[in-house]
C-alpha cells in the first residue's frame, strides 16, 4: 500500500516536469546553447559560412590582444573609458542614499510623494528616449541653449551632444538623471524599517535633526548601501551599450567606447566576430571573479552572501 | 519651540527645533523641487514645444507655456506609414510578450514550490543561475540567427518569455501562502494545473500585477534586439524608428518634405512641420503610454523591487 503513493507520487513528480518541460528547454535555448557560442573566440570566423576544423585559430585572438600594439592601445581605451564610468558610478554611489534619508525628513506627504513619483519615472523610459530628451534640450534651438544665450553666457548655440569634452561626466549625469530616484526607493524602504522609538528617544535627549540623521539613520541604512555597492563592484565591467550606444557620435567616440559597445562595434561594424567574442569572454571570467570576491568580502563583513 | 502631541503616551514632549533644523528644512524643499523640476521639465518642454507653433519653437522661442497652440503636429505623425506599422509592433510585441512572461513567470514560481516535482531543485536552480551569466552579444546573435529568429517577430519574444527574477518573485510569494489551502484542494481530488488554476492564481494576484507591469515596461522600452536582430523595416519597433529618425536626418527630410508637400499649400510657417517638430512629437508619442500607466502601478514598483530586494 505504501509503495502504490509512493508510486504515484513518483508519477506525479514526473508528470509535473512534463509540464515544465517546454519552459526549460527554452531557457537551455536562450541561456545555455549561445555559451558553445564560446567556440567562436578560438577559430577563425567568417560570418555566412558554418565553422569548419580548417579555421581553428587556437589562441591566436587572445593573443593578439597583447601582440598586436594597435589592438592594445584601442583595448587600453576602453577598459580606461568602462574604468572611469564605473568609477564615477561607485565614486558617487551615495548619493540615492543621502537623496532617500532627506526626502525623509519632508514632512509634507504630499510633496514627498510628489518628488518621489516625479524622480523615479526617468527609470521607466528607454535610453532612447532619453537620447531623445537631451537631444530636444540641447540642440541648437533646445531649451538650454536658449536660456544660456538670453542669459548671455554663450553667445553661439553651442553642440552639447557633439563635443568631446567631459564626456564621462555627462554620461554620469544623465545616468543619475535616470537612476537617482529609483535607487533610493531602496533607501527609503529601509529608513521606513527603522525602530520609530529610537527617533523619538533621541529627540527628548534634545538630539538635533542632524544629530539623529547622522547617528540613527544612517548607520541603520548603511548594511543596505554596503550591498549595493558590493553588487555594483561585481558589475564594474558590465556598464551595458545602450546608454553610450544611443549618445556615441564620431565627436566623443574616444571617451564613450565602454567594454560591452567596443564589443558590439567590433563584432558588427567590422566583422570581428572572433575577437570580439574573445574579449567578451575574458569579460565574463574576470566578472565572475569579480562576483565571487565581493560576495566573499561580503560574507566576511556582513556574515552572509548576496547570491 | 514646538509642540507636538505624542499620540502613543497621550503626553505633551517638547521638540527642540534649532535654527540650524530651520535652515535644512528650507534647504530640503528647495534643492528637492529643484530635482522634481530637473526630472518633470523636459517631458513638459517636450510637450509645450508639439503643440506650439513650429515656427517659434524652432527659433527657441517656447519654453514656460505653449503658443499659439495647434495640433497638426500629431495629425501629421499619424500619417507617417512607418510610424503606425512601428507603433503596431510595439503594441503587439509588449501584449504578447508580457502575456507570455507573466503566466510563465506565475506557472514556474508555483511548480519550484511542488515538492513532488521531479528533480525541482536542479530545474530551479538551472534557471535561477542565468541572471548571473551570459554568453555574450556576438554568441547570443549567432544563436538566434541559427534558429531563424532573426526578422521574426518572435524573436522579441520568446528570448524575454523566461525570466528568473520574475519567477523568484512569484516562487516567494506562493511560499508565503498556507499549504493547507493546496492540500485540502488536493485531497478534494484536484490535480496540478487544477489547483495552480483555479487556488494559486485569485491568490498570488498582486504579484502578478506587479510582473506584468515590469514586463510590460520592458517590452515596450527594449531597442538593443532590433538593433542586432532586424533589418526588416516591417518588424521595426517605436524605440527603434524613433532612435533613427533622432540621428537620421537624411530619412526625415524626405519625411517633412513629403508631410508638407501633402499638405495644404497654405500650411502656415507655424504648422509646416520641421524635423525637429517630428523628434518631438515621436518623443511624446513613445513616452505617453508610460506616463499614463506609471501613476497607477507606482505600489506595483515599490512591492516589486521590496520583495526583491528582501530575495536578491
Amino acid at each position: 500500500m505504501k509503495n502504490f503513493f509512493q508510486n504515484k507520487r513518483k508519477v506525479r513528480g514526473f508528470k509535473e516536469f512534463l509540464y515544465i518541460l517546454p519552459f526549460l528547454a527554452l531557457v537551455a535555448v536562450f541561456s545555455y546553447y549561445p555559451l558553445y557560442g564560446w567556440v567562436y573566440a578560438f577559430f577563425d570566423y567568417k560570418p555566412p559560412f558554418p565553422l569548419s576544423i580548417n579555421q581553428f585559430a587556437g589562441l591566436k585572438w587572445f593573443k593578439s590582444m597583447v601582440d598586436n600594439p594597435v589592438k592594445t592601445m584601442q583595448i587600453l581605451k576602453v577598459l580606461r573609458n568602462t574604468f572611469a564610468m564605473s568609477g564615477l558610478s561607485l565614486l558617487f554611489s551615495w548619493f540615492p542614499m543621502i537623496f532617500a534619508v532627506f526626502l525623509n525628513e519632508i514632512k509634507c506627504v504630499p510633496f514627498k510623494k510628489f518628488v518621489q513619483t516625479v524622480t523615479t519615472l526617468p527609470n521607466f523610459i528607454s535610453w532612447v528616449l532619453v537620447y531623445s530628451i537631451a537631444y530636444c534640450l540641447l540642440n541648437s534651438t533646445g531649451v538650454v541653449n536658449s536660456v544660456l544665450m538670453n542669459l548671455g553666457v554663450i553667445d553661439t548655440p553651442q553642440l552639447f551632444l557633439q563635443s568631446s569634452s567631459h564626456v564621462w561626466f555627462k554620461m554620469w549625469l544623465w545616468l543619475t538623471w535616470k537612476n537617482a530616484g529609483w535607487s533610493a526607493i531602496m533607501y527609503i524602504a529601509a529608513i521606513t524599517g527603522i525602530d520609530e522609538e529610537l527617533n523619538e528617544a533621541a529627540r527628548v535627549d534634545g538630539a538635533s535633526r542632524m544629530q539623529i540623521i547622522w547617528n540613527i539613520t544612517i548607520p541603520s541604512i548603511l548594511p543596505t548601501y554596503f550591498v549595493l555597492v558590493m553588487l555594483s563592484l561585481a558589475n564594474f565591467l558590465s556598464n551595458g551599450m545602450e546608454q553610450y550606444f544611443v549618445f556615441e557620435n564620431a565627436f566623443n567616440k574616444e571617451s564613450i567606447e565602454v567594454l560591452d559597445l567596443y564589443v558590439y562595434n567590433l563584432a558588427m561594424g567590422s566583422g570581428g566576430y572572433s575577437l570580439s567574442t574573445a574579449i567578451s569572454i575574458l569579460k565574463s571570467v574576470v566578472s565572475v571573479l569579480l562576483l565571487c570576491c565581493t560576495n566573499g568580502i561580503s560574507k566576511l563583513i556582513r556574515g552572509e552572501g548576496f547570491i | 519651540m514646538m509642540k507636538q502631541k505624542n499620540k502613543a503616551q497621550g503626553r505633551t514632549v517638547k521638540y527642540k527645533t534649532g535654527i540650524g533644523d530651520r535652515i535644512i528644512s528650507v534647504v530640503t524643499y528647495v534643492v528637492y523641487s529643484l530635482f522634481a523640476f530637473v526630472c518633470a521639465y523636459p517631458f513638459y518642454y517636450i510637450f509645450i514645444n508639439t503643440i506650439s507653433s513650429n515656427d517659434l519653437s524652432q527659433r527657441g522661442k517656447v519654453l514656460f507655456w505653449p503658443k499659439e497652440v495647434h495640433f497638426h503636429n500629431y495629425q501629421q505623425v499619424m500619417k507617417i506609414p512607418d510610424l503606425f506599422s512601428a507603433a503596431k509592433i510595439s503594441v503587439e510585441r509588449t501584449v504578447i510578450g508580457t502575456a507570455l512572461t507573466v503566466v510563465i513567470a506565475a506557472f514556474l514560481g508555483f511548480m519550484f514550490t511542488r515538492e513532488t516535482l521531479w528533480k525541482r531543485k536542479l530545474w530551479y536552480r538551472m534557471v535561477a543561475a542565468t541572471m548571473y551569466f551570459n554568453a555574450g552579444i556576438i554568441p547570443w546573435f549567432i544563436t538566434m540567427r541559427n534558429l531563424h529568429l532573426t526578422n521574426n517577430f518572435w524573436g522579441y519574444i520568446l528570448p524575454m518569455a523566461v525570466q528568473p527574477f520574475y519567477i523568484i518573485l512569484c516562487k516567494t510569494f506562493v511560499e508565503s501562502v498556507p499549504k493547507e489551502l493546496q492540500d485540502a484542494a488536493e485531497i478534494d481530488g484536484a490535480g496540478t494545473l487544477k489547483v495552480f488554476f483555479s487556488i494559486i492564481i485569485p491568490i498570488i494576484k498582486p504579484i502578478l500585477a506587479t510582473v506584468a507591469i515590469f514586463a510590460a515596461v520592458a517590452q515596450w522600452n527594449a531597442f538593443q534586439d532590433t538593433l542586432l536582430l532586424v533589418t526588416d523595416s516591417k518588424l521595426y519597433t517605436l524605440q527603434f524608428t524613433l532612435y533613427q529618425y533622432i540621428n537620421q536626418a537624411s530619412s526625415l527630410k524626405a519625411l517633412v518634405n513629403n508631410t508638407t508637400s501633402s499638405a495644404s499649400l497654405a500650411a502656415s510657417l507655424a504648422h509646416a512641420q520641421t524635423a525637429t517638430s517630428i523628434r518631438m512629437t515621436v518623443t511624446i508619442v513613445v513616452v505617453t503610454p508610460i506616463i499614463l500607466v506609471y501613476p497607477f502601478f507606482q505600489r506595483f514598483f515599490t512591492k516589486g523591487i521590496m520583495i526583491g530586494a528582501v530575495k536578491g
